[in-house]
């Protein structure tokens, strides 16, 4: 079953690795990817969509949560979210299906962002199932070509950000770990 | 003050901070700058004769003193040599720091030579891992690397600096806090959750203590003690957790799981409360998990909120360091025991006596034979030599199931054992590691005759230091377990499992210079681990088994733990 999982981490190098990485050790395929940064430049968000079982889901959040470089894991497969896409629609089509194509666009709230003799690109963004719709859709009208985003998703469930205070190394450590 | 230094010996100057007593290593081209800056000797460096060995030697330094053990590698290969120790350390949860050169880093990229990308590479092998391409991020990052392996759950850190890094020059200035805003410990323990565990623990009928490395790093063992006490709750101790509660302990049942005793395994199968502290659930211990502790209740105290569940769900989650759980929940058991304690005490003799009947219909019996040595003969005169004592490290197999056994162990920290990742190879530096942190400590290897053969190099490092190590060597003439597998679950059909051509041991210890033995005769064994252990230096004693004994009980693989293979009725002679 498909999973969206959030993650909000640390904006270094290796940072995506490690969240990929554990997914692929455990030989789950990710269906889809998005990250940049945030806000906060030091910080990046990620949106993974990926087949999982069911009852590995907490585990997998938690596991990911683990990675020091992840400050926030969240599954947001049953949470309240909202998870939109975008996909960008190349069109071939002979002049007959123009308007047509035109009209089926508005009625998907697609965009027109290029336009020649040969056809359209299309930019449509919105719920993925309806951009499935979109596609098919679509593909009745001649030859396309598909490129999508990928999720982003937001969670709509306020969490207050908590992060781990700054560590005081002052002296040489040399007792045992469990004692600091 | 500021000053400027070579990232080498900032480097040097952060473990010197981090109180580094000794680093395990091997040179290389691009580590040239570090091993000048080591010339001094401000910190002892232990040369071993193969990476591997130098993670393996840190990781028996971190296990028998809790301190953070350090390796070193040079780029490309020595990187990589170092992998399967740094594996064996997450699996264990040892706190380990490895450092290793990289090519400069205008070279990262191009195929250079020894350039490996070991970042990547020990990604999984690590709890976690630094690229260092910056001298001004090196001091933080070392400092970052020490803070992460000890704490929490501890664990290997890998560290991997480029040579323009190390040769390069910086402002140094001493590093005061370090920032890890994701790396969020939960150690206390929650209150109330600590208040309801004392309440089922006095509840319950037949409550069962399974407790393992998580209270031997944490250094929980006292308060292990008191609570089982204070509960008088019969206590497994997984292979992990051996020492954690002495072994002539009246509570100590034994090991658990595939070659747990009888009693121990039975006793997780009837609980009905399993008090699980520092544990995760490994499937060496538990077998056909959904026919695990069937009718229990589980309490289950980890420092890793990802244990928690993994395996098997709890039923009362305490998240937090196993010191500062059992402390508190000792208080609360002890300030409720007046009231409590009587509530199930028929229950609970009934259970001991139910544990104690387990016990006697099927003890963990050595086997002896006037005519050949049987391994666990080998070992019972190795608990006896050590006394509780010793420290002692295995290797993986067949010797490290009965050592496991048969040696008692009285304190944390003195069994040393490759327990997740079941790495062949690591009794020996592993020995080598707790011999250099405890000079005037007796310290046993035991391996087997294949296992040891993985780490004859490093008999060179022992002859070079002059460590006092007694390697016993276990020599059954195969591969053990696996020829015990053949046997059991393949017609015994025994393929590649001979271990032919072994060397002369008296031979090859004198290329050495070190002290040799052969021991054939059951009547021999006795003195010769005497005279092994009085000599001051180090011994190799090629100890001659029985070959086709198999370590009984056994829970096959796949069946549930009270489904045991019991070991095959025997003579049982009992030497003089």
């Amino acid at each position: 079953m498909l999973m969206t999982i959030s993650v909000l981490m640390e904006n270094k190098p290796g940072a995506l690795m490690r969240v990929t990485g554990l997914l692929s050790q455990r030989g789950y395929n990710i269906e889809s990817l998005t990250v940049a940064r945030t806000l906060d430049p030091s910080l990046s968000r990620m949106t993974i969509c990926v087949d999982v079982e069911p009852r590995l889901r907490p585990l997998l959040i938690k596991q990911i949560h683990r990675l020091v470089n992840v400050l926030q894991a969240a599954d947001l497969t049953e949470a309240p979210a909202v998870i939109r896409e975008m996909v960008l629609v190349r069109i071939r089509t002979s002049l007959d299906n123009r308007t047509a194509i035109l009209k089926e666009a508005e009625i998907f709230g697609a965009r027109v962002v290029d336009s020649s003799v040969e056809g359209f690109a299309l930019e449509a963004s919105g719920d993925p199932e309806k951009l499935e719709e979109f596609i098919a859709v679509m593909e009745t009208y001649g030859e396309i070509e598909v490129t999508r985003s990928g999720l982003v998703a937001v969670s709509l469930e306020p969490k207050r950000l908590k992060l781990a205070p700054p560590i005081p190394r002052a002296h040489p450590q040399s007792e045992p770990a469990h004692t600091r | 003050m500021a000053q400027t230094m070579s990232g080498a010996r900032i480097l040097m100057e952060c473990l010197q901070r981090e109180g580094v007593e000794v680093i395990f290593g091997y040179p290389g081209g691009v580590t040239l700058p570090l091993y000048d800056a080591m010339y001094e000797g401000a910190i002892r460096h232990i040369l071993v004769r193969h990476e591997e060995n130098a993670c393996f030697m840190a990781s028996g330094y971190a296990r028998s003193t809790g301190k953070v053990g350090v390796a070193c590698a040079t780029s490309g290969p020595g990187a990589t040599n170092l992998v399967t120790g740094l594996v064996d350390c997450m699996m264990d949860s040892i706190p380990v720091v490895a450092l290793t050169g990289q090519v400069s880093s205008k070279l990262i990229g191009s195929d250079a030579f020894q350039e490996a990308d070991t970042f990547g590479i020990t990604r999984s092998a690590t709890k976690h891992n630094y690229l260092v391409k910056d001298i001004k991020d090196l001091a933080s990052v070392i400092h970052e690397a020490f803070y992460l392996a000890s704490t929490g759950r501890p664990g290997p850190v890998l560290v991997d600096i480029t040579k323009d890094v190390l040769q390069g020059q910086a402002h140094y200035q001493p590093v005061h806090a370090i920032h890890l805003p994701g790396y969020k410990l939960v150690t206390e323990g929650h209150a109330g959750q600590i208040r309801r565990a004392a309440q089922m623990m006095w509840e319950a009928s037949r409550p069962y203590v399974y407790a393992g490395g998580g209270i031997i790093a944490s250094g929980a063992h006292e308060e292990l003690r008191e609570l089982v006490e204070t509960l008088d709750a019969p206590t497994v101790l997984t292979l992990m957790g051996l020492g954690a509660l002495p072994g002539n302990h009246p509570n100590f049942i034994s090991m658990p799981g595939m070659h747990g005793s009888y009693a121990a395994n039975m006793g997780m199968y009837e609980c009905d409360l399993l008090i699980a502290l520092g544990v995760r659930f490994d499937d060496r211990v538990t077998g056909r998990l959904a026919s695990f502790a069937p009718h229990a209740k589980v309490i289950h105290v980890d420092i890793d909120p990802a244990e928690i569940g993994k395996n098997r769900a709890a039923d009362l989650p305490i998240v937090g360091d196993a010191k500062k759980v059992l402390t508190k929940l000792v208080r609360v058991l002890k300030e409720t025991a007046p009231e409590m304690k009587p509530l199930r005490e028929k229950e609970r003799r009934e259970w001991w006596n139910q544990i104690r009947a387990w016990q006697e219909e099927h003890p963990l019996k050595p086997v002896f034979s006037a005519d050949e040595i049987k391994p666990q003969h080998l070992m019972v005169e190795i608990d006896r030599i050590s006394n509780g004592r010793a420290i002692v490290s295995v290797d993986v197999g067949q010797h490290q199931m009965w050592a496991a056994q048969f040696i008692r162990f009285d304190r944390p920290r003195t069994w040393l054992s490759s327990s997740g990742l079941g790495s062949m190879g690591f009794g020996l530096p592993a020995a080598i590691g707790a011999q250099v942190a405890h000079p005037d400590a007796l310290v046993i290897a035991i391996v087997g005759d294949g296992g040891f053969q993985m780490s004859i190099p490093e008999l060179s490092t022992i002859a070079n230091q002059g460590l006092p190590v007694k390697v016993i060597i276990m020599n059954n003439g195969y591969l053990g377990m696996v020829r015990q597998w053949q046997d059991l679950f393949y017609q015994n059909r025994l393929s590649a499992v001979q271990i032919e051509a072994f060397p002369n041991i008296e031979k090859l210890a004198d290329a050495y210079g070190i002290r040799g033995r052969i021991v054939e005769k059951p009547s021999e064994l006795r003195p010769a681990l005497e005279d092994a252990i009085r000599h001051p230096g180090p011994v190799l004693v090629d100890v001659r088994v029985s070959p086709f004994e198999n370590v009984y009980p056994m829970v096959p693989a796949g069946a549930a733990i009270n489904e045991m293979v019991l070991a095959p009725p025997r003579p049982v002679e009992v030497p003089a």
